[in-house]
């Protein structure tokens, strides 16, 4: 093939994986000028015949296409998916939740790739999972409810610092800040003593035992390392490289922290890949979640429809959910909205709003029996021009 | 801690460019479309906001499409709106 050649199929209108696959079948290949000229054309046809055609009825048969399968899925799946025991919800419920858009996820779950610096050592990844897994005041030391001086002493044990890297300044620091603003409590008041190792909490009512008590609770579990959101974390060797898995996911947070890889690492939550990489990337991490989700479950759906589903769910720059909350029920015409649920409710706001209906859509001219704009019927005219050759 | 970090280095995150008016025009004329027609994409998107894209901007992406390899898409930045 010469050089001539692949600047055309470059330049010939047709997608890009077309273009690469027929450059890797004809280069080394002895073709003449008018055998190229008729695989290119030949080729090109034969794309134009694998485009959907115009006014074709592509939402009805993504439904069907996703639907069909869909009937097959287990309903109720909560088993551990293979990796490090980690509980993620699959098969239906999980195809639900996508197609809902919902805020958190049942099961949210982070994939953390890390730097190659950290990635290749077990302890220096293990040293970014202290920084991620949220860690209690009680996993540093010995916590006593000291009921007759009415205090809460917290023996601090040097050794789990020197294993987490992380100093007793900070922790001494943190404890009584965090519990003061992430549970709103603040009756008490904190004395530490770094020489000893200890921090102590007095309630600032020393007159009864519920706050003291109370405040023992407190103690015990207020994250003095690590992100709150994240329960647990699990480090696994892949393809010669640890991978943190994590229960629990905070994307910006994690971000944040030294030797994650900020290009690779994902979570399991579409809301919040949306919100902090953008839409674009929230319609990539639907296209991914439901199609291993379904592929997991053995089901092959082709991945046009749920590009297609995707693109509905992402097209006003926002995750939108598909139902009366989201696609379904943001239609410019009542009659459709009233045909798919609340049907009572959008006639009478409609009523209400002298609202119009064009009756443009499908459903619309169902109800009213005329022929519906798609297919064929969308066709109104076809002129034939008279001086034809 | 790391430095703020650039969304479009994320794999998930396909290349976003701001197009030029002449672009504009030739690919609503080619659709025969209006501005209000394209997609949409909210003004504080992270991606827009790291092209330093404006209100009313047009932005080409090009996706990593699954089936064709390469593919274009076209979003029309607006405000988002209040809740």
């Amino acid at each position: 093939m010469e050089a001539s050649m692949r600047d055309r199929i470059l330049g010939a209108d047709i997608p890009e994986k077309t273009r690469q696959q027929l450059i890797g079948y004809l280069s080394g290949r002895d073709v003449t000028e008018e055998q190229f000229g008729r695989i290119l054309s030949q080729v090109i046809n034969e794309y134009g015949y694998t485009r959907i055609e115009p006014a074709e009825a592509v939402g009805i048969i993504a439904a069907q296409s996703i639907g069909e399968p869909g009937t097959q899925m287990t309903m109720r799946t909560f088993h551990y998916a293979g990796v490090a025991e980690i509980n993620v919800t699959l098969g239906l419920p999980r195809l639900i939740e996508i197609m809902d858009a919902r805020k958190t996820p049942s099961t949210p779950t982070m994939t953390i790739y890390l730097e190659e610096e950290w990635s290749t050592n077990r302890d220096r990844a293990r040293e970014v999972s202290w920084q991620i897994e949220a860690a209690p005041l009680h996993e540093f030391g010995d916590i006593i409810t000291d009921i007759v001086d009415m205090q809460v002493v917290v023996q601090l044990n040097r050794d789990v610092f020197d294993r987490r890297k992380i100093s007793i300044q900070e922790v001494m620091e943190r404890a009584p800040k965090k519990i003061r603003d992430r549970h709103h409590y603040r009756d008490f008041e904190s004395d530490s003593d770094e020489k000893a190792a200890t921090l102590t909490f007095f309630p600032k009512e020393r007159e009864s035992y519920q706050n003291l008590f109370q405040l023992a609770e407190y103690v015990k579990n207020v994250i003095v390392q690590g992100i709150d959101d994240i329960e647990r974390v699990v480090v696994r060797k892949e393809e010669g490289e640890y991978i943190l898995y994590t229960e629990g996911s905070n994307l910006r947070d994690v971000f944040e922290v030294k030797g994650v890889d900020t290009s690779r690492t994902r979570t399991n939550n579409i809301a919040e890949i949306s919100d902090v990489l953008g839409i674009e990337a929230g319609r990539n991490a639907i296209i991914d979640e439901a199609l291993s989700t379904l592929r997991e479950q053995g089901i092959s759906v082709d991945v046009r429809h749920i590009m297609l589903v995707a693109d509905m769910m992402c097209m006003d720059g926002e995750v939108k959910q598909i139902g009366r909350h989201g696609i379904a029920g943001e239609k410019e015409s009542v009659l459709s909205r009233a045909a798919f649920e609340v049907t009572v409710n959008h006639l009478l706001d409609a009523a209400v709003a002298n609202e119009v209906d064009i009756l443009q859509g499908v459903t619309e001219n169902v109800i009213v029996g005329q022929p519906i704009q798609l297919g064929t019927g969308d066709v109104k005219l076809i002129a034939k021009p008279i001086n034809q050759e | 801690m790391s430095t703020s970090f650039d969304v479009l280095d994320h794999v998930m995150v396909p290349d976003h460019q701001i197009m030029s008016e002449e672009e504009v025009a030739t690919l609503l004329s080619s659709y025969t479309i209006t501005h209000d027609q394209l997609p949409k994409i909210y003004h504080d998107d992270p991606a827009v906001k790291s092209i330093g894209a404006k209100i009313g901007d047009v932005i080409r992406i090009i996706r990593n499409s699954q089936t064709a390899g390469k593919a274009e898409s076209y979003r029309l930045v607006v405000k988002r709106p209040k809740k």
